[in-house]
């Protein structure tokens, strides 16, 4: 029992990583209908931005703990975000309008092309960060198996749930968020009606990347181990949860993180850790089989 | 081309100093923590060290860069004129630049723009405008014919390769690769280019290819020959046991999930210690013989090697050479099964599934069967070249069969342009060949290739060759040739 509550726990705080990488992977989905296949790289320049900057700010001490966070989050955020607009402007916005397969070719180069360039410039070793944040709460004293919940990992999922709230006011409440659901209903109908297409796409990938980027700032606290290629595999997960989702559907996307999660930290805890990726995929091709829309997408209807 | 933005069509200098002076602020931005700030491990941690060099050089070129373009799309006269001076400039401006790469960024990119903005003032004088137009014409007019034309030259050009002069070991074994390619190229071809499922983990079925081979000859001690054929046949039936549930998928989906295939296999291959060896790879499979005689220096027991029986000294190029015509007439077989498959009703059944799932429904045909087919005929080829690839070797293991490979394959196909058989080969040339032949600039090898793939993608969305022979050609009214 005790066992089960701490990989619940792993679970949930892996999920709220995958819900925040799969947001980017459901919103340009949704809007212009393409994998956008960089995006685990996206997360994975986050992560590298997060690391040099708690480096720079290590020196501060431990007192400054909290205004050192908050500045590494706000530097996170803004840098990766200019990623993921350069990252439209370069490689998708000239494909518009192209076949699907160019559009997901160069998104396959863009991919390569920015771990290449991560790994040229910052070097191929595995990096490493000196944990920022200690202790947590032990649960569970009596048993032989000793529950604790870090702090991290509470850090990792109230985060999660106060960025998914301030999201979702956004994409409800604000202009931004009416453009962009027009968009990803009717991008042609919206244009004619004066919503600036371009520009709701090029803050889709910014909102994205900004989200990817919180994601890599919380693996680095959490896991305190990077390299160049972190963001393959977790970009398909991210993907595989966006479409466990059912793509398209925000909530979706952080459902299908949390599940996906719970699958991997479940499959490592009680089967195998060398097989928890294929749990992963598996858990993919049997949604797709089984339920192609998702948890919550909408069924698409074939017209002629 | 809304991205080239407004300042095409005005030409005002200081439009597009603003514009430059913006590309370079995102620059900046970009580059300001991930290549401005170097991580250094130092004692039990990281330290930082700062790169400004680096990062001005760099943010100096895509001002320069961002400058030519909009220079060059100016068209106007003194605008080429000063952005072919400053591209030779900036060219030949070797010694100033912080890293070697930046030096070859700035060279290499500012011939092309020299070269580019040369062009664009050849174009307006009217001369070299009427001949480059009727050249145009003449190409477009004349592409069947031309194809054809082109591919015996460059099918004579690869059969008389070992013979030329200048065919060392390296040129040879860098011709091997490209033609193993070519053959993952058009293997893929069948499934993506003319049956229309984007299938991102083809590589799982090299692998499987190459462990079958493998595999077979370790146990049962079977040869190259005897193991060639089965392993198309356990391709094939990977490709059926895959292609199987994934049917109802389509597009984007597809790809993830034969992704999601290709990966698997490929974590299988390295955990299942028992039975693959696991990350460590098998080794010592046997080198193909010539139809049963060796290639050695030194015949075995009851054996004579291929030397002894023609005569001639030993060489170790006969056996690349050989290698070289093996993978040539295996690809050369695939290109010959899928062109005549074309025009079979199957072939047919597949271009049609391609263009419309529903119409082909509506008509009766069985989309299950013709797209497995497709899977298991592509998966035979990818299957036949991966044992073409262990025996070439010698030594195989899972790191060979990454995702990276899948999405090289994918690339050939799509920059080739999609069921084009002379694009796919032109494509695996100019994405393996020349970067195989910069193999020494290692470390910049793969950006420029996904660098590459974009800019590829940008300028031809439809692939280097979009030319692609119709299948069926309407001749006179009414009649449809075969």
């Amino acid at each position: 029992m005790e066992y089960f509550l701490q990989q619940l726990i792993n679970g949930i705080t892996l999920g709220a990583i995958y819900g925040l990488i799969a947001i980017g992977y459901t919103m340009v989905y949704g809007i212009i209908g393409m994998i956008n296949f960089a995006h685990g790289e996206v997360y994975m320049i986050g992560a590298f931005i997060a690391l040099i900057a708690f480096l720079i700010l290590e020196p501060a001490g431990g007192a400054m703990l909290v205004v050192s966070l908050v500045v590494v989050l706000l530097v996170t955020m803004l840098l990766t975000s200019v990623y993921g607009w350069a990252l439209e402007r370069i490689a998708y916005r000239p494909l518009r309008g192209s076949p699907r397969l160019a559009a997901l070719i160069s998104a396959i180069g863009m991919s390569i092309a920015l771990q290449n360039y991560v790994q040229l410039v910052q070097g191929a070793r595995v990096k490493t960060l000196q944990p920022v944040i200690h202790g947590g709460f032990a649960l569970t004293e009596s048993g032989e198996f000793a529950v604790t919940l870090s702090y991290m990992q509470i850090l990792i999922v109230a985060m999660t749930l106060v960025l998914m709230t301030a999201f979702s006011v956004v994409i409800a409440r604000t202009a931004l968020g009416r453009a962009q659901r027009a968009c990803e209903q009717d991008s042609h109908m919206a244009a004619l009606l004066g919503v600036n297409v371009d520009r709701t796409i090029s803050l889709t990938f910014v909102l994205g990347a900004t989200l990817a980027a919180v994601a890599g700032m919380m693996v680095v606290l959490y896991y305190g181990v990077i390299d160049f290629f972190i963001g393959f595999l977790a970009g398909i997960k991210a993907f595989t949860a966006a479409v466990l989702g059912g793509i398209g559907s925000i909530p979706g996307a952080m459902l299908g993180g949390l599940l996906i999660g719970l699958v991997e930290a479940f499959w490592s805890g009680y089967f195998s850790i060398e097989y928890k990726d294929v749990a992963a995929f598996s858990v993919l091709v049997l949604v797709l089989i089984f339920r192609p829309t998702g948890l919550l997408g909408r069924p698409e209807v074939e017209k002629v | 081309m809304a991205a080239v933005g407004g300042v095409a069509r005005t030409a005002d200098g200081r439009a597009l100093l603003k514009d430059a002076a913006i590309g370079a602020g995102i620059a900046a931005l970009l580059g300001a923590v991930i290549v401005g700030l170097h991580t250094v491990p130092r004692g039990g941690g990281l330290d930082i060290e700062p790169r400004w060099g680096e990062l001005a050089g760099g943010v100096a070129l895509v001002f320069l860069g961002r400058l030519a373009l909009g220079l060059v799309r100016a068209r106007r006269p003194r605008a080429d004129a000063l952005a072919a001076a400053g591209g030779l400039a900036t060219a030949a401006s070797g010694a100033v630049w912080p890293t070697d790469f930046l030096a070859v960024v700035a060279a290499g990119g500012g011939f092309l723009v020299a070269l580019w903005a040369l062009a664009s003032m050849a174009r307006r004088t009217s001369r070299a405008a009427v001949a480059l137009d009727a050249a145009r014409r003449l190409i477009a007019r004349n592409s069947a014919g031309a194809g054809r034309w082109i591919a015996v030259a460059a099918l004579a050009a690869a059969l008389a390769l070992p013979f030329l002069p200048g065919a060392d070991r390296r040129l040879m074994d860098i011709a091997i690769l490209v033609m193993t390619y070519v053959m993952l190229g058009w293997g893929l071809n069948v499934v993506v280019g003319l049956a229309g499922l984007l299938d991102l983990g083809y590589v799982a079925f090299y692998a499987v290819g190459a462990y079958t081979f493998a595999l077979l000859a370790l146990h049962l001690g079977l040869g190259f020959w005897e193991c060639l054929p089965l392993a198309g046949l356990a391709a094939a039936a990977f490709g059926v046991a895959l292609g199987f549930p994934v049917l109802r998928l389509r597009g984007d989906y597809l790809a993830i999930v034969t992704l999601g295939f290709g990966e698997m296999i490929r974590i299988v291959l390295t955990n299942w210690v028992g039975f693959t060896r696991g990350p460590n790879g098998i080794s010592g499979i046997p080198r193909p013989d010539f139809f049963g005689l060796p290639f050695a220096a030194q015949p075995r027991e009851g054996e004579r090697t291929f030397s002894e029986f023609f005569g001639v000294a030993y060489s170790p190029m006969q056996r690349i050479v050989f290698l070289y015509y093996l993978i040539l007439a295996l690809a050369l077989l695939t290109n010959f099964v899928t062109l005549r498959l074309r025009r079979l009703p199957l072939g047919r059944a597949w271009e049609a599934l391609r263009e419309d799932e529903i119409a082909c429904r509506a008509l009766g045909l069985n989309p299950v069967n013709i797209k497995l087919t497709a899977f298991a005929i592509g998966a035979t080829f990818g299957g036949i070249a991966g044992a073409f690839f262990a025996t070439r070797q010698g030594f195989i293991s899972p790191e060979s069969f990454t995702f990276i490979e899948s999405a090289i394959i994918l690339a050939i196909v799509v920059l080739g342009g999609m069921g084009s058989q002379l694009g796919v080969a032109v494509a695996a040339f100019v994405l393996i060949g020349i970067p195989e032949w910069f193999r020494d600039l290692q470390e910049y090898r793969m950006l420029a290739f996904g660098a590459a793939m974009v800019l590829i993608m940008v300028w031809r969305p439809r692939g280097l060759l979009e030319f692609r022979a119709p299948t069926i050609r309407l001749q006179r009214r009414g009649a449809a040739s075969a």
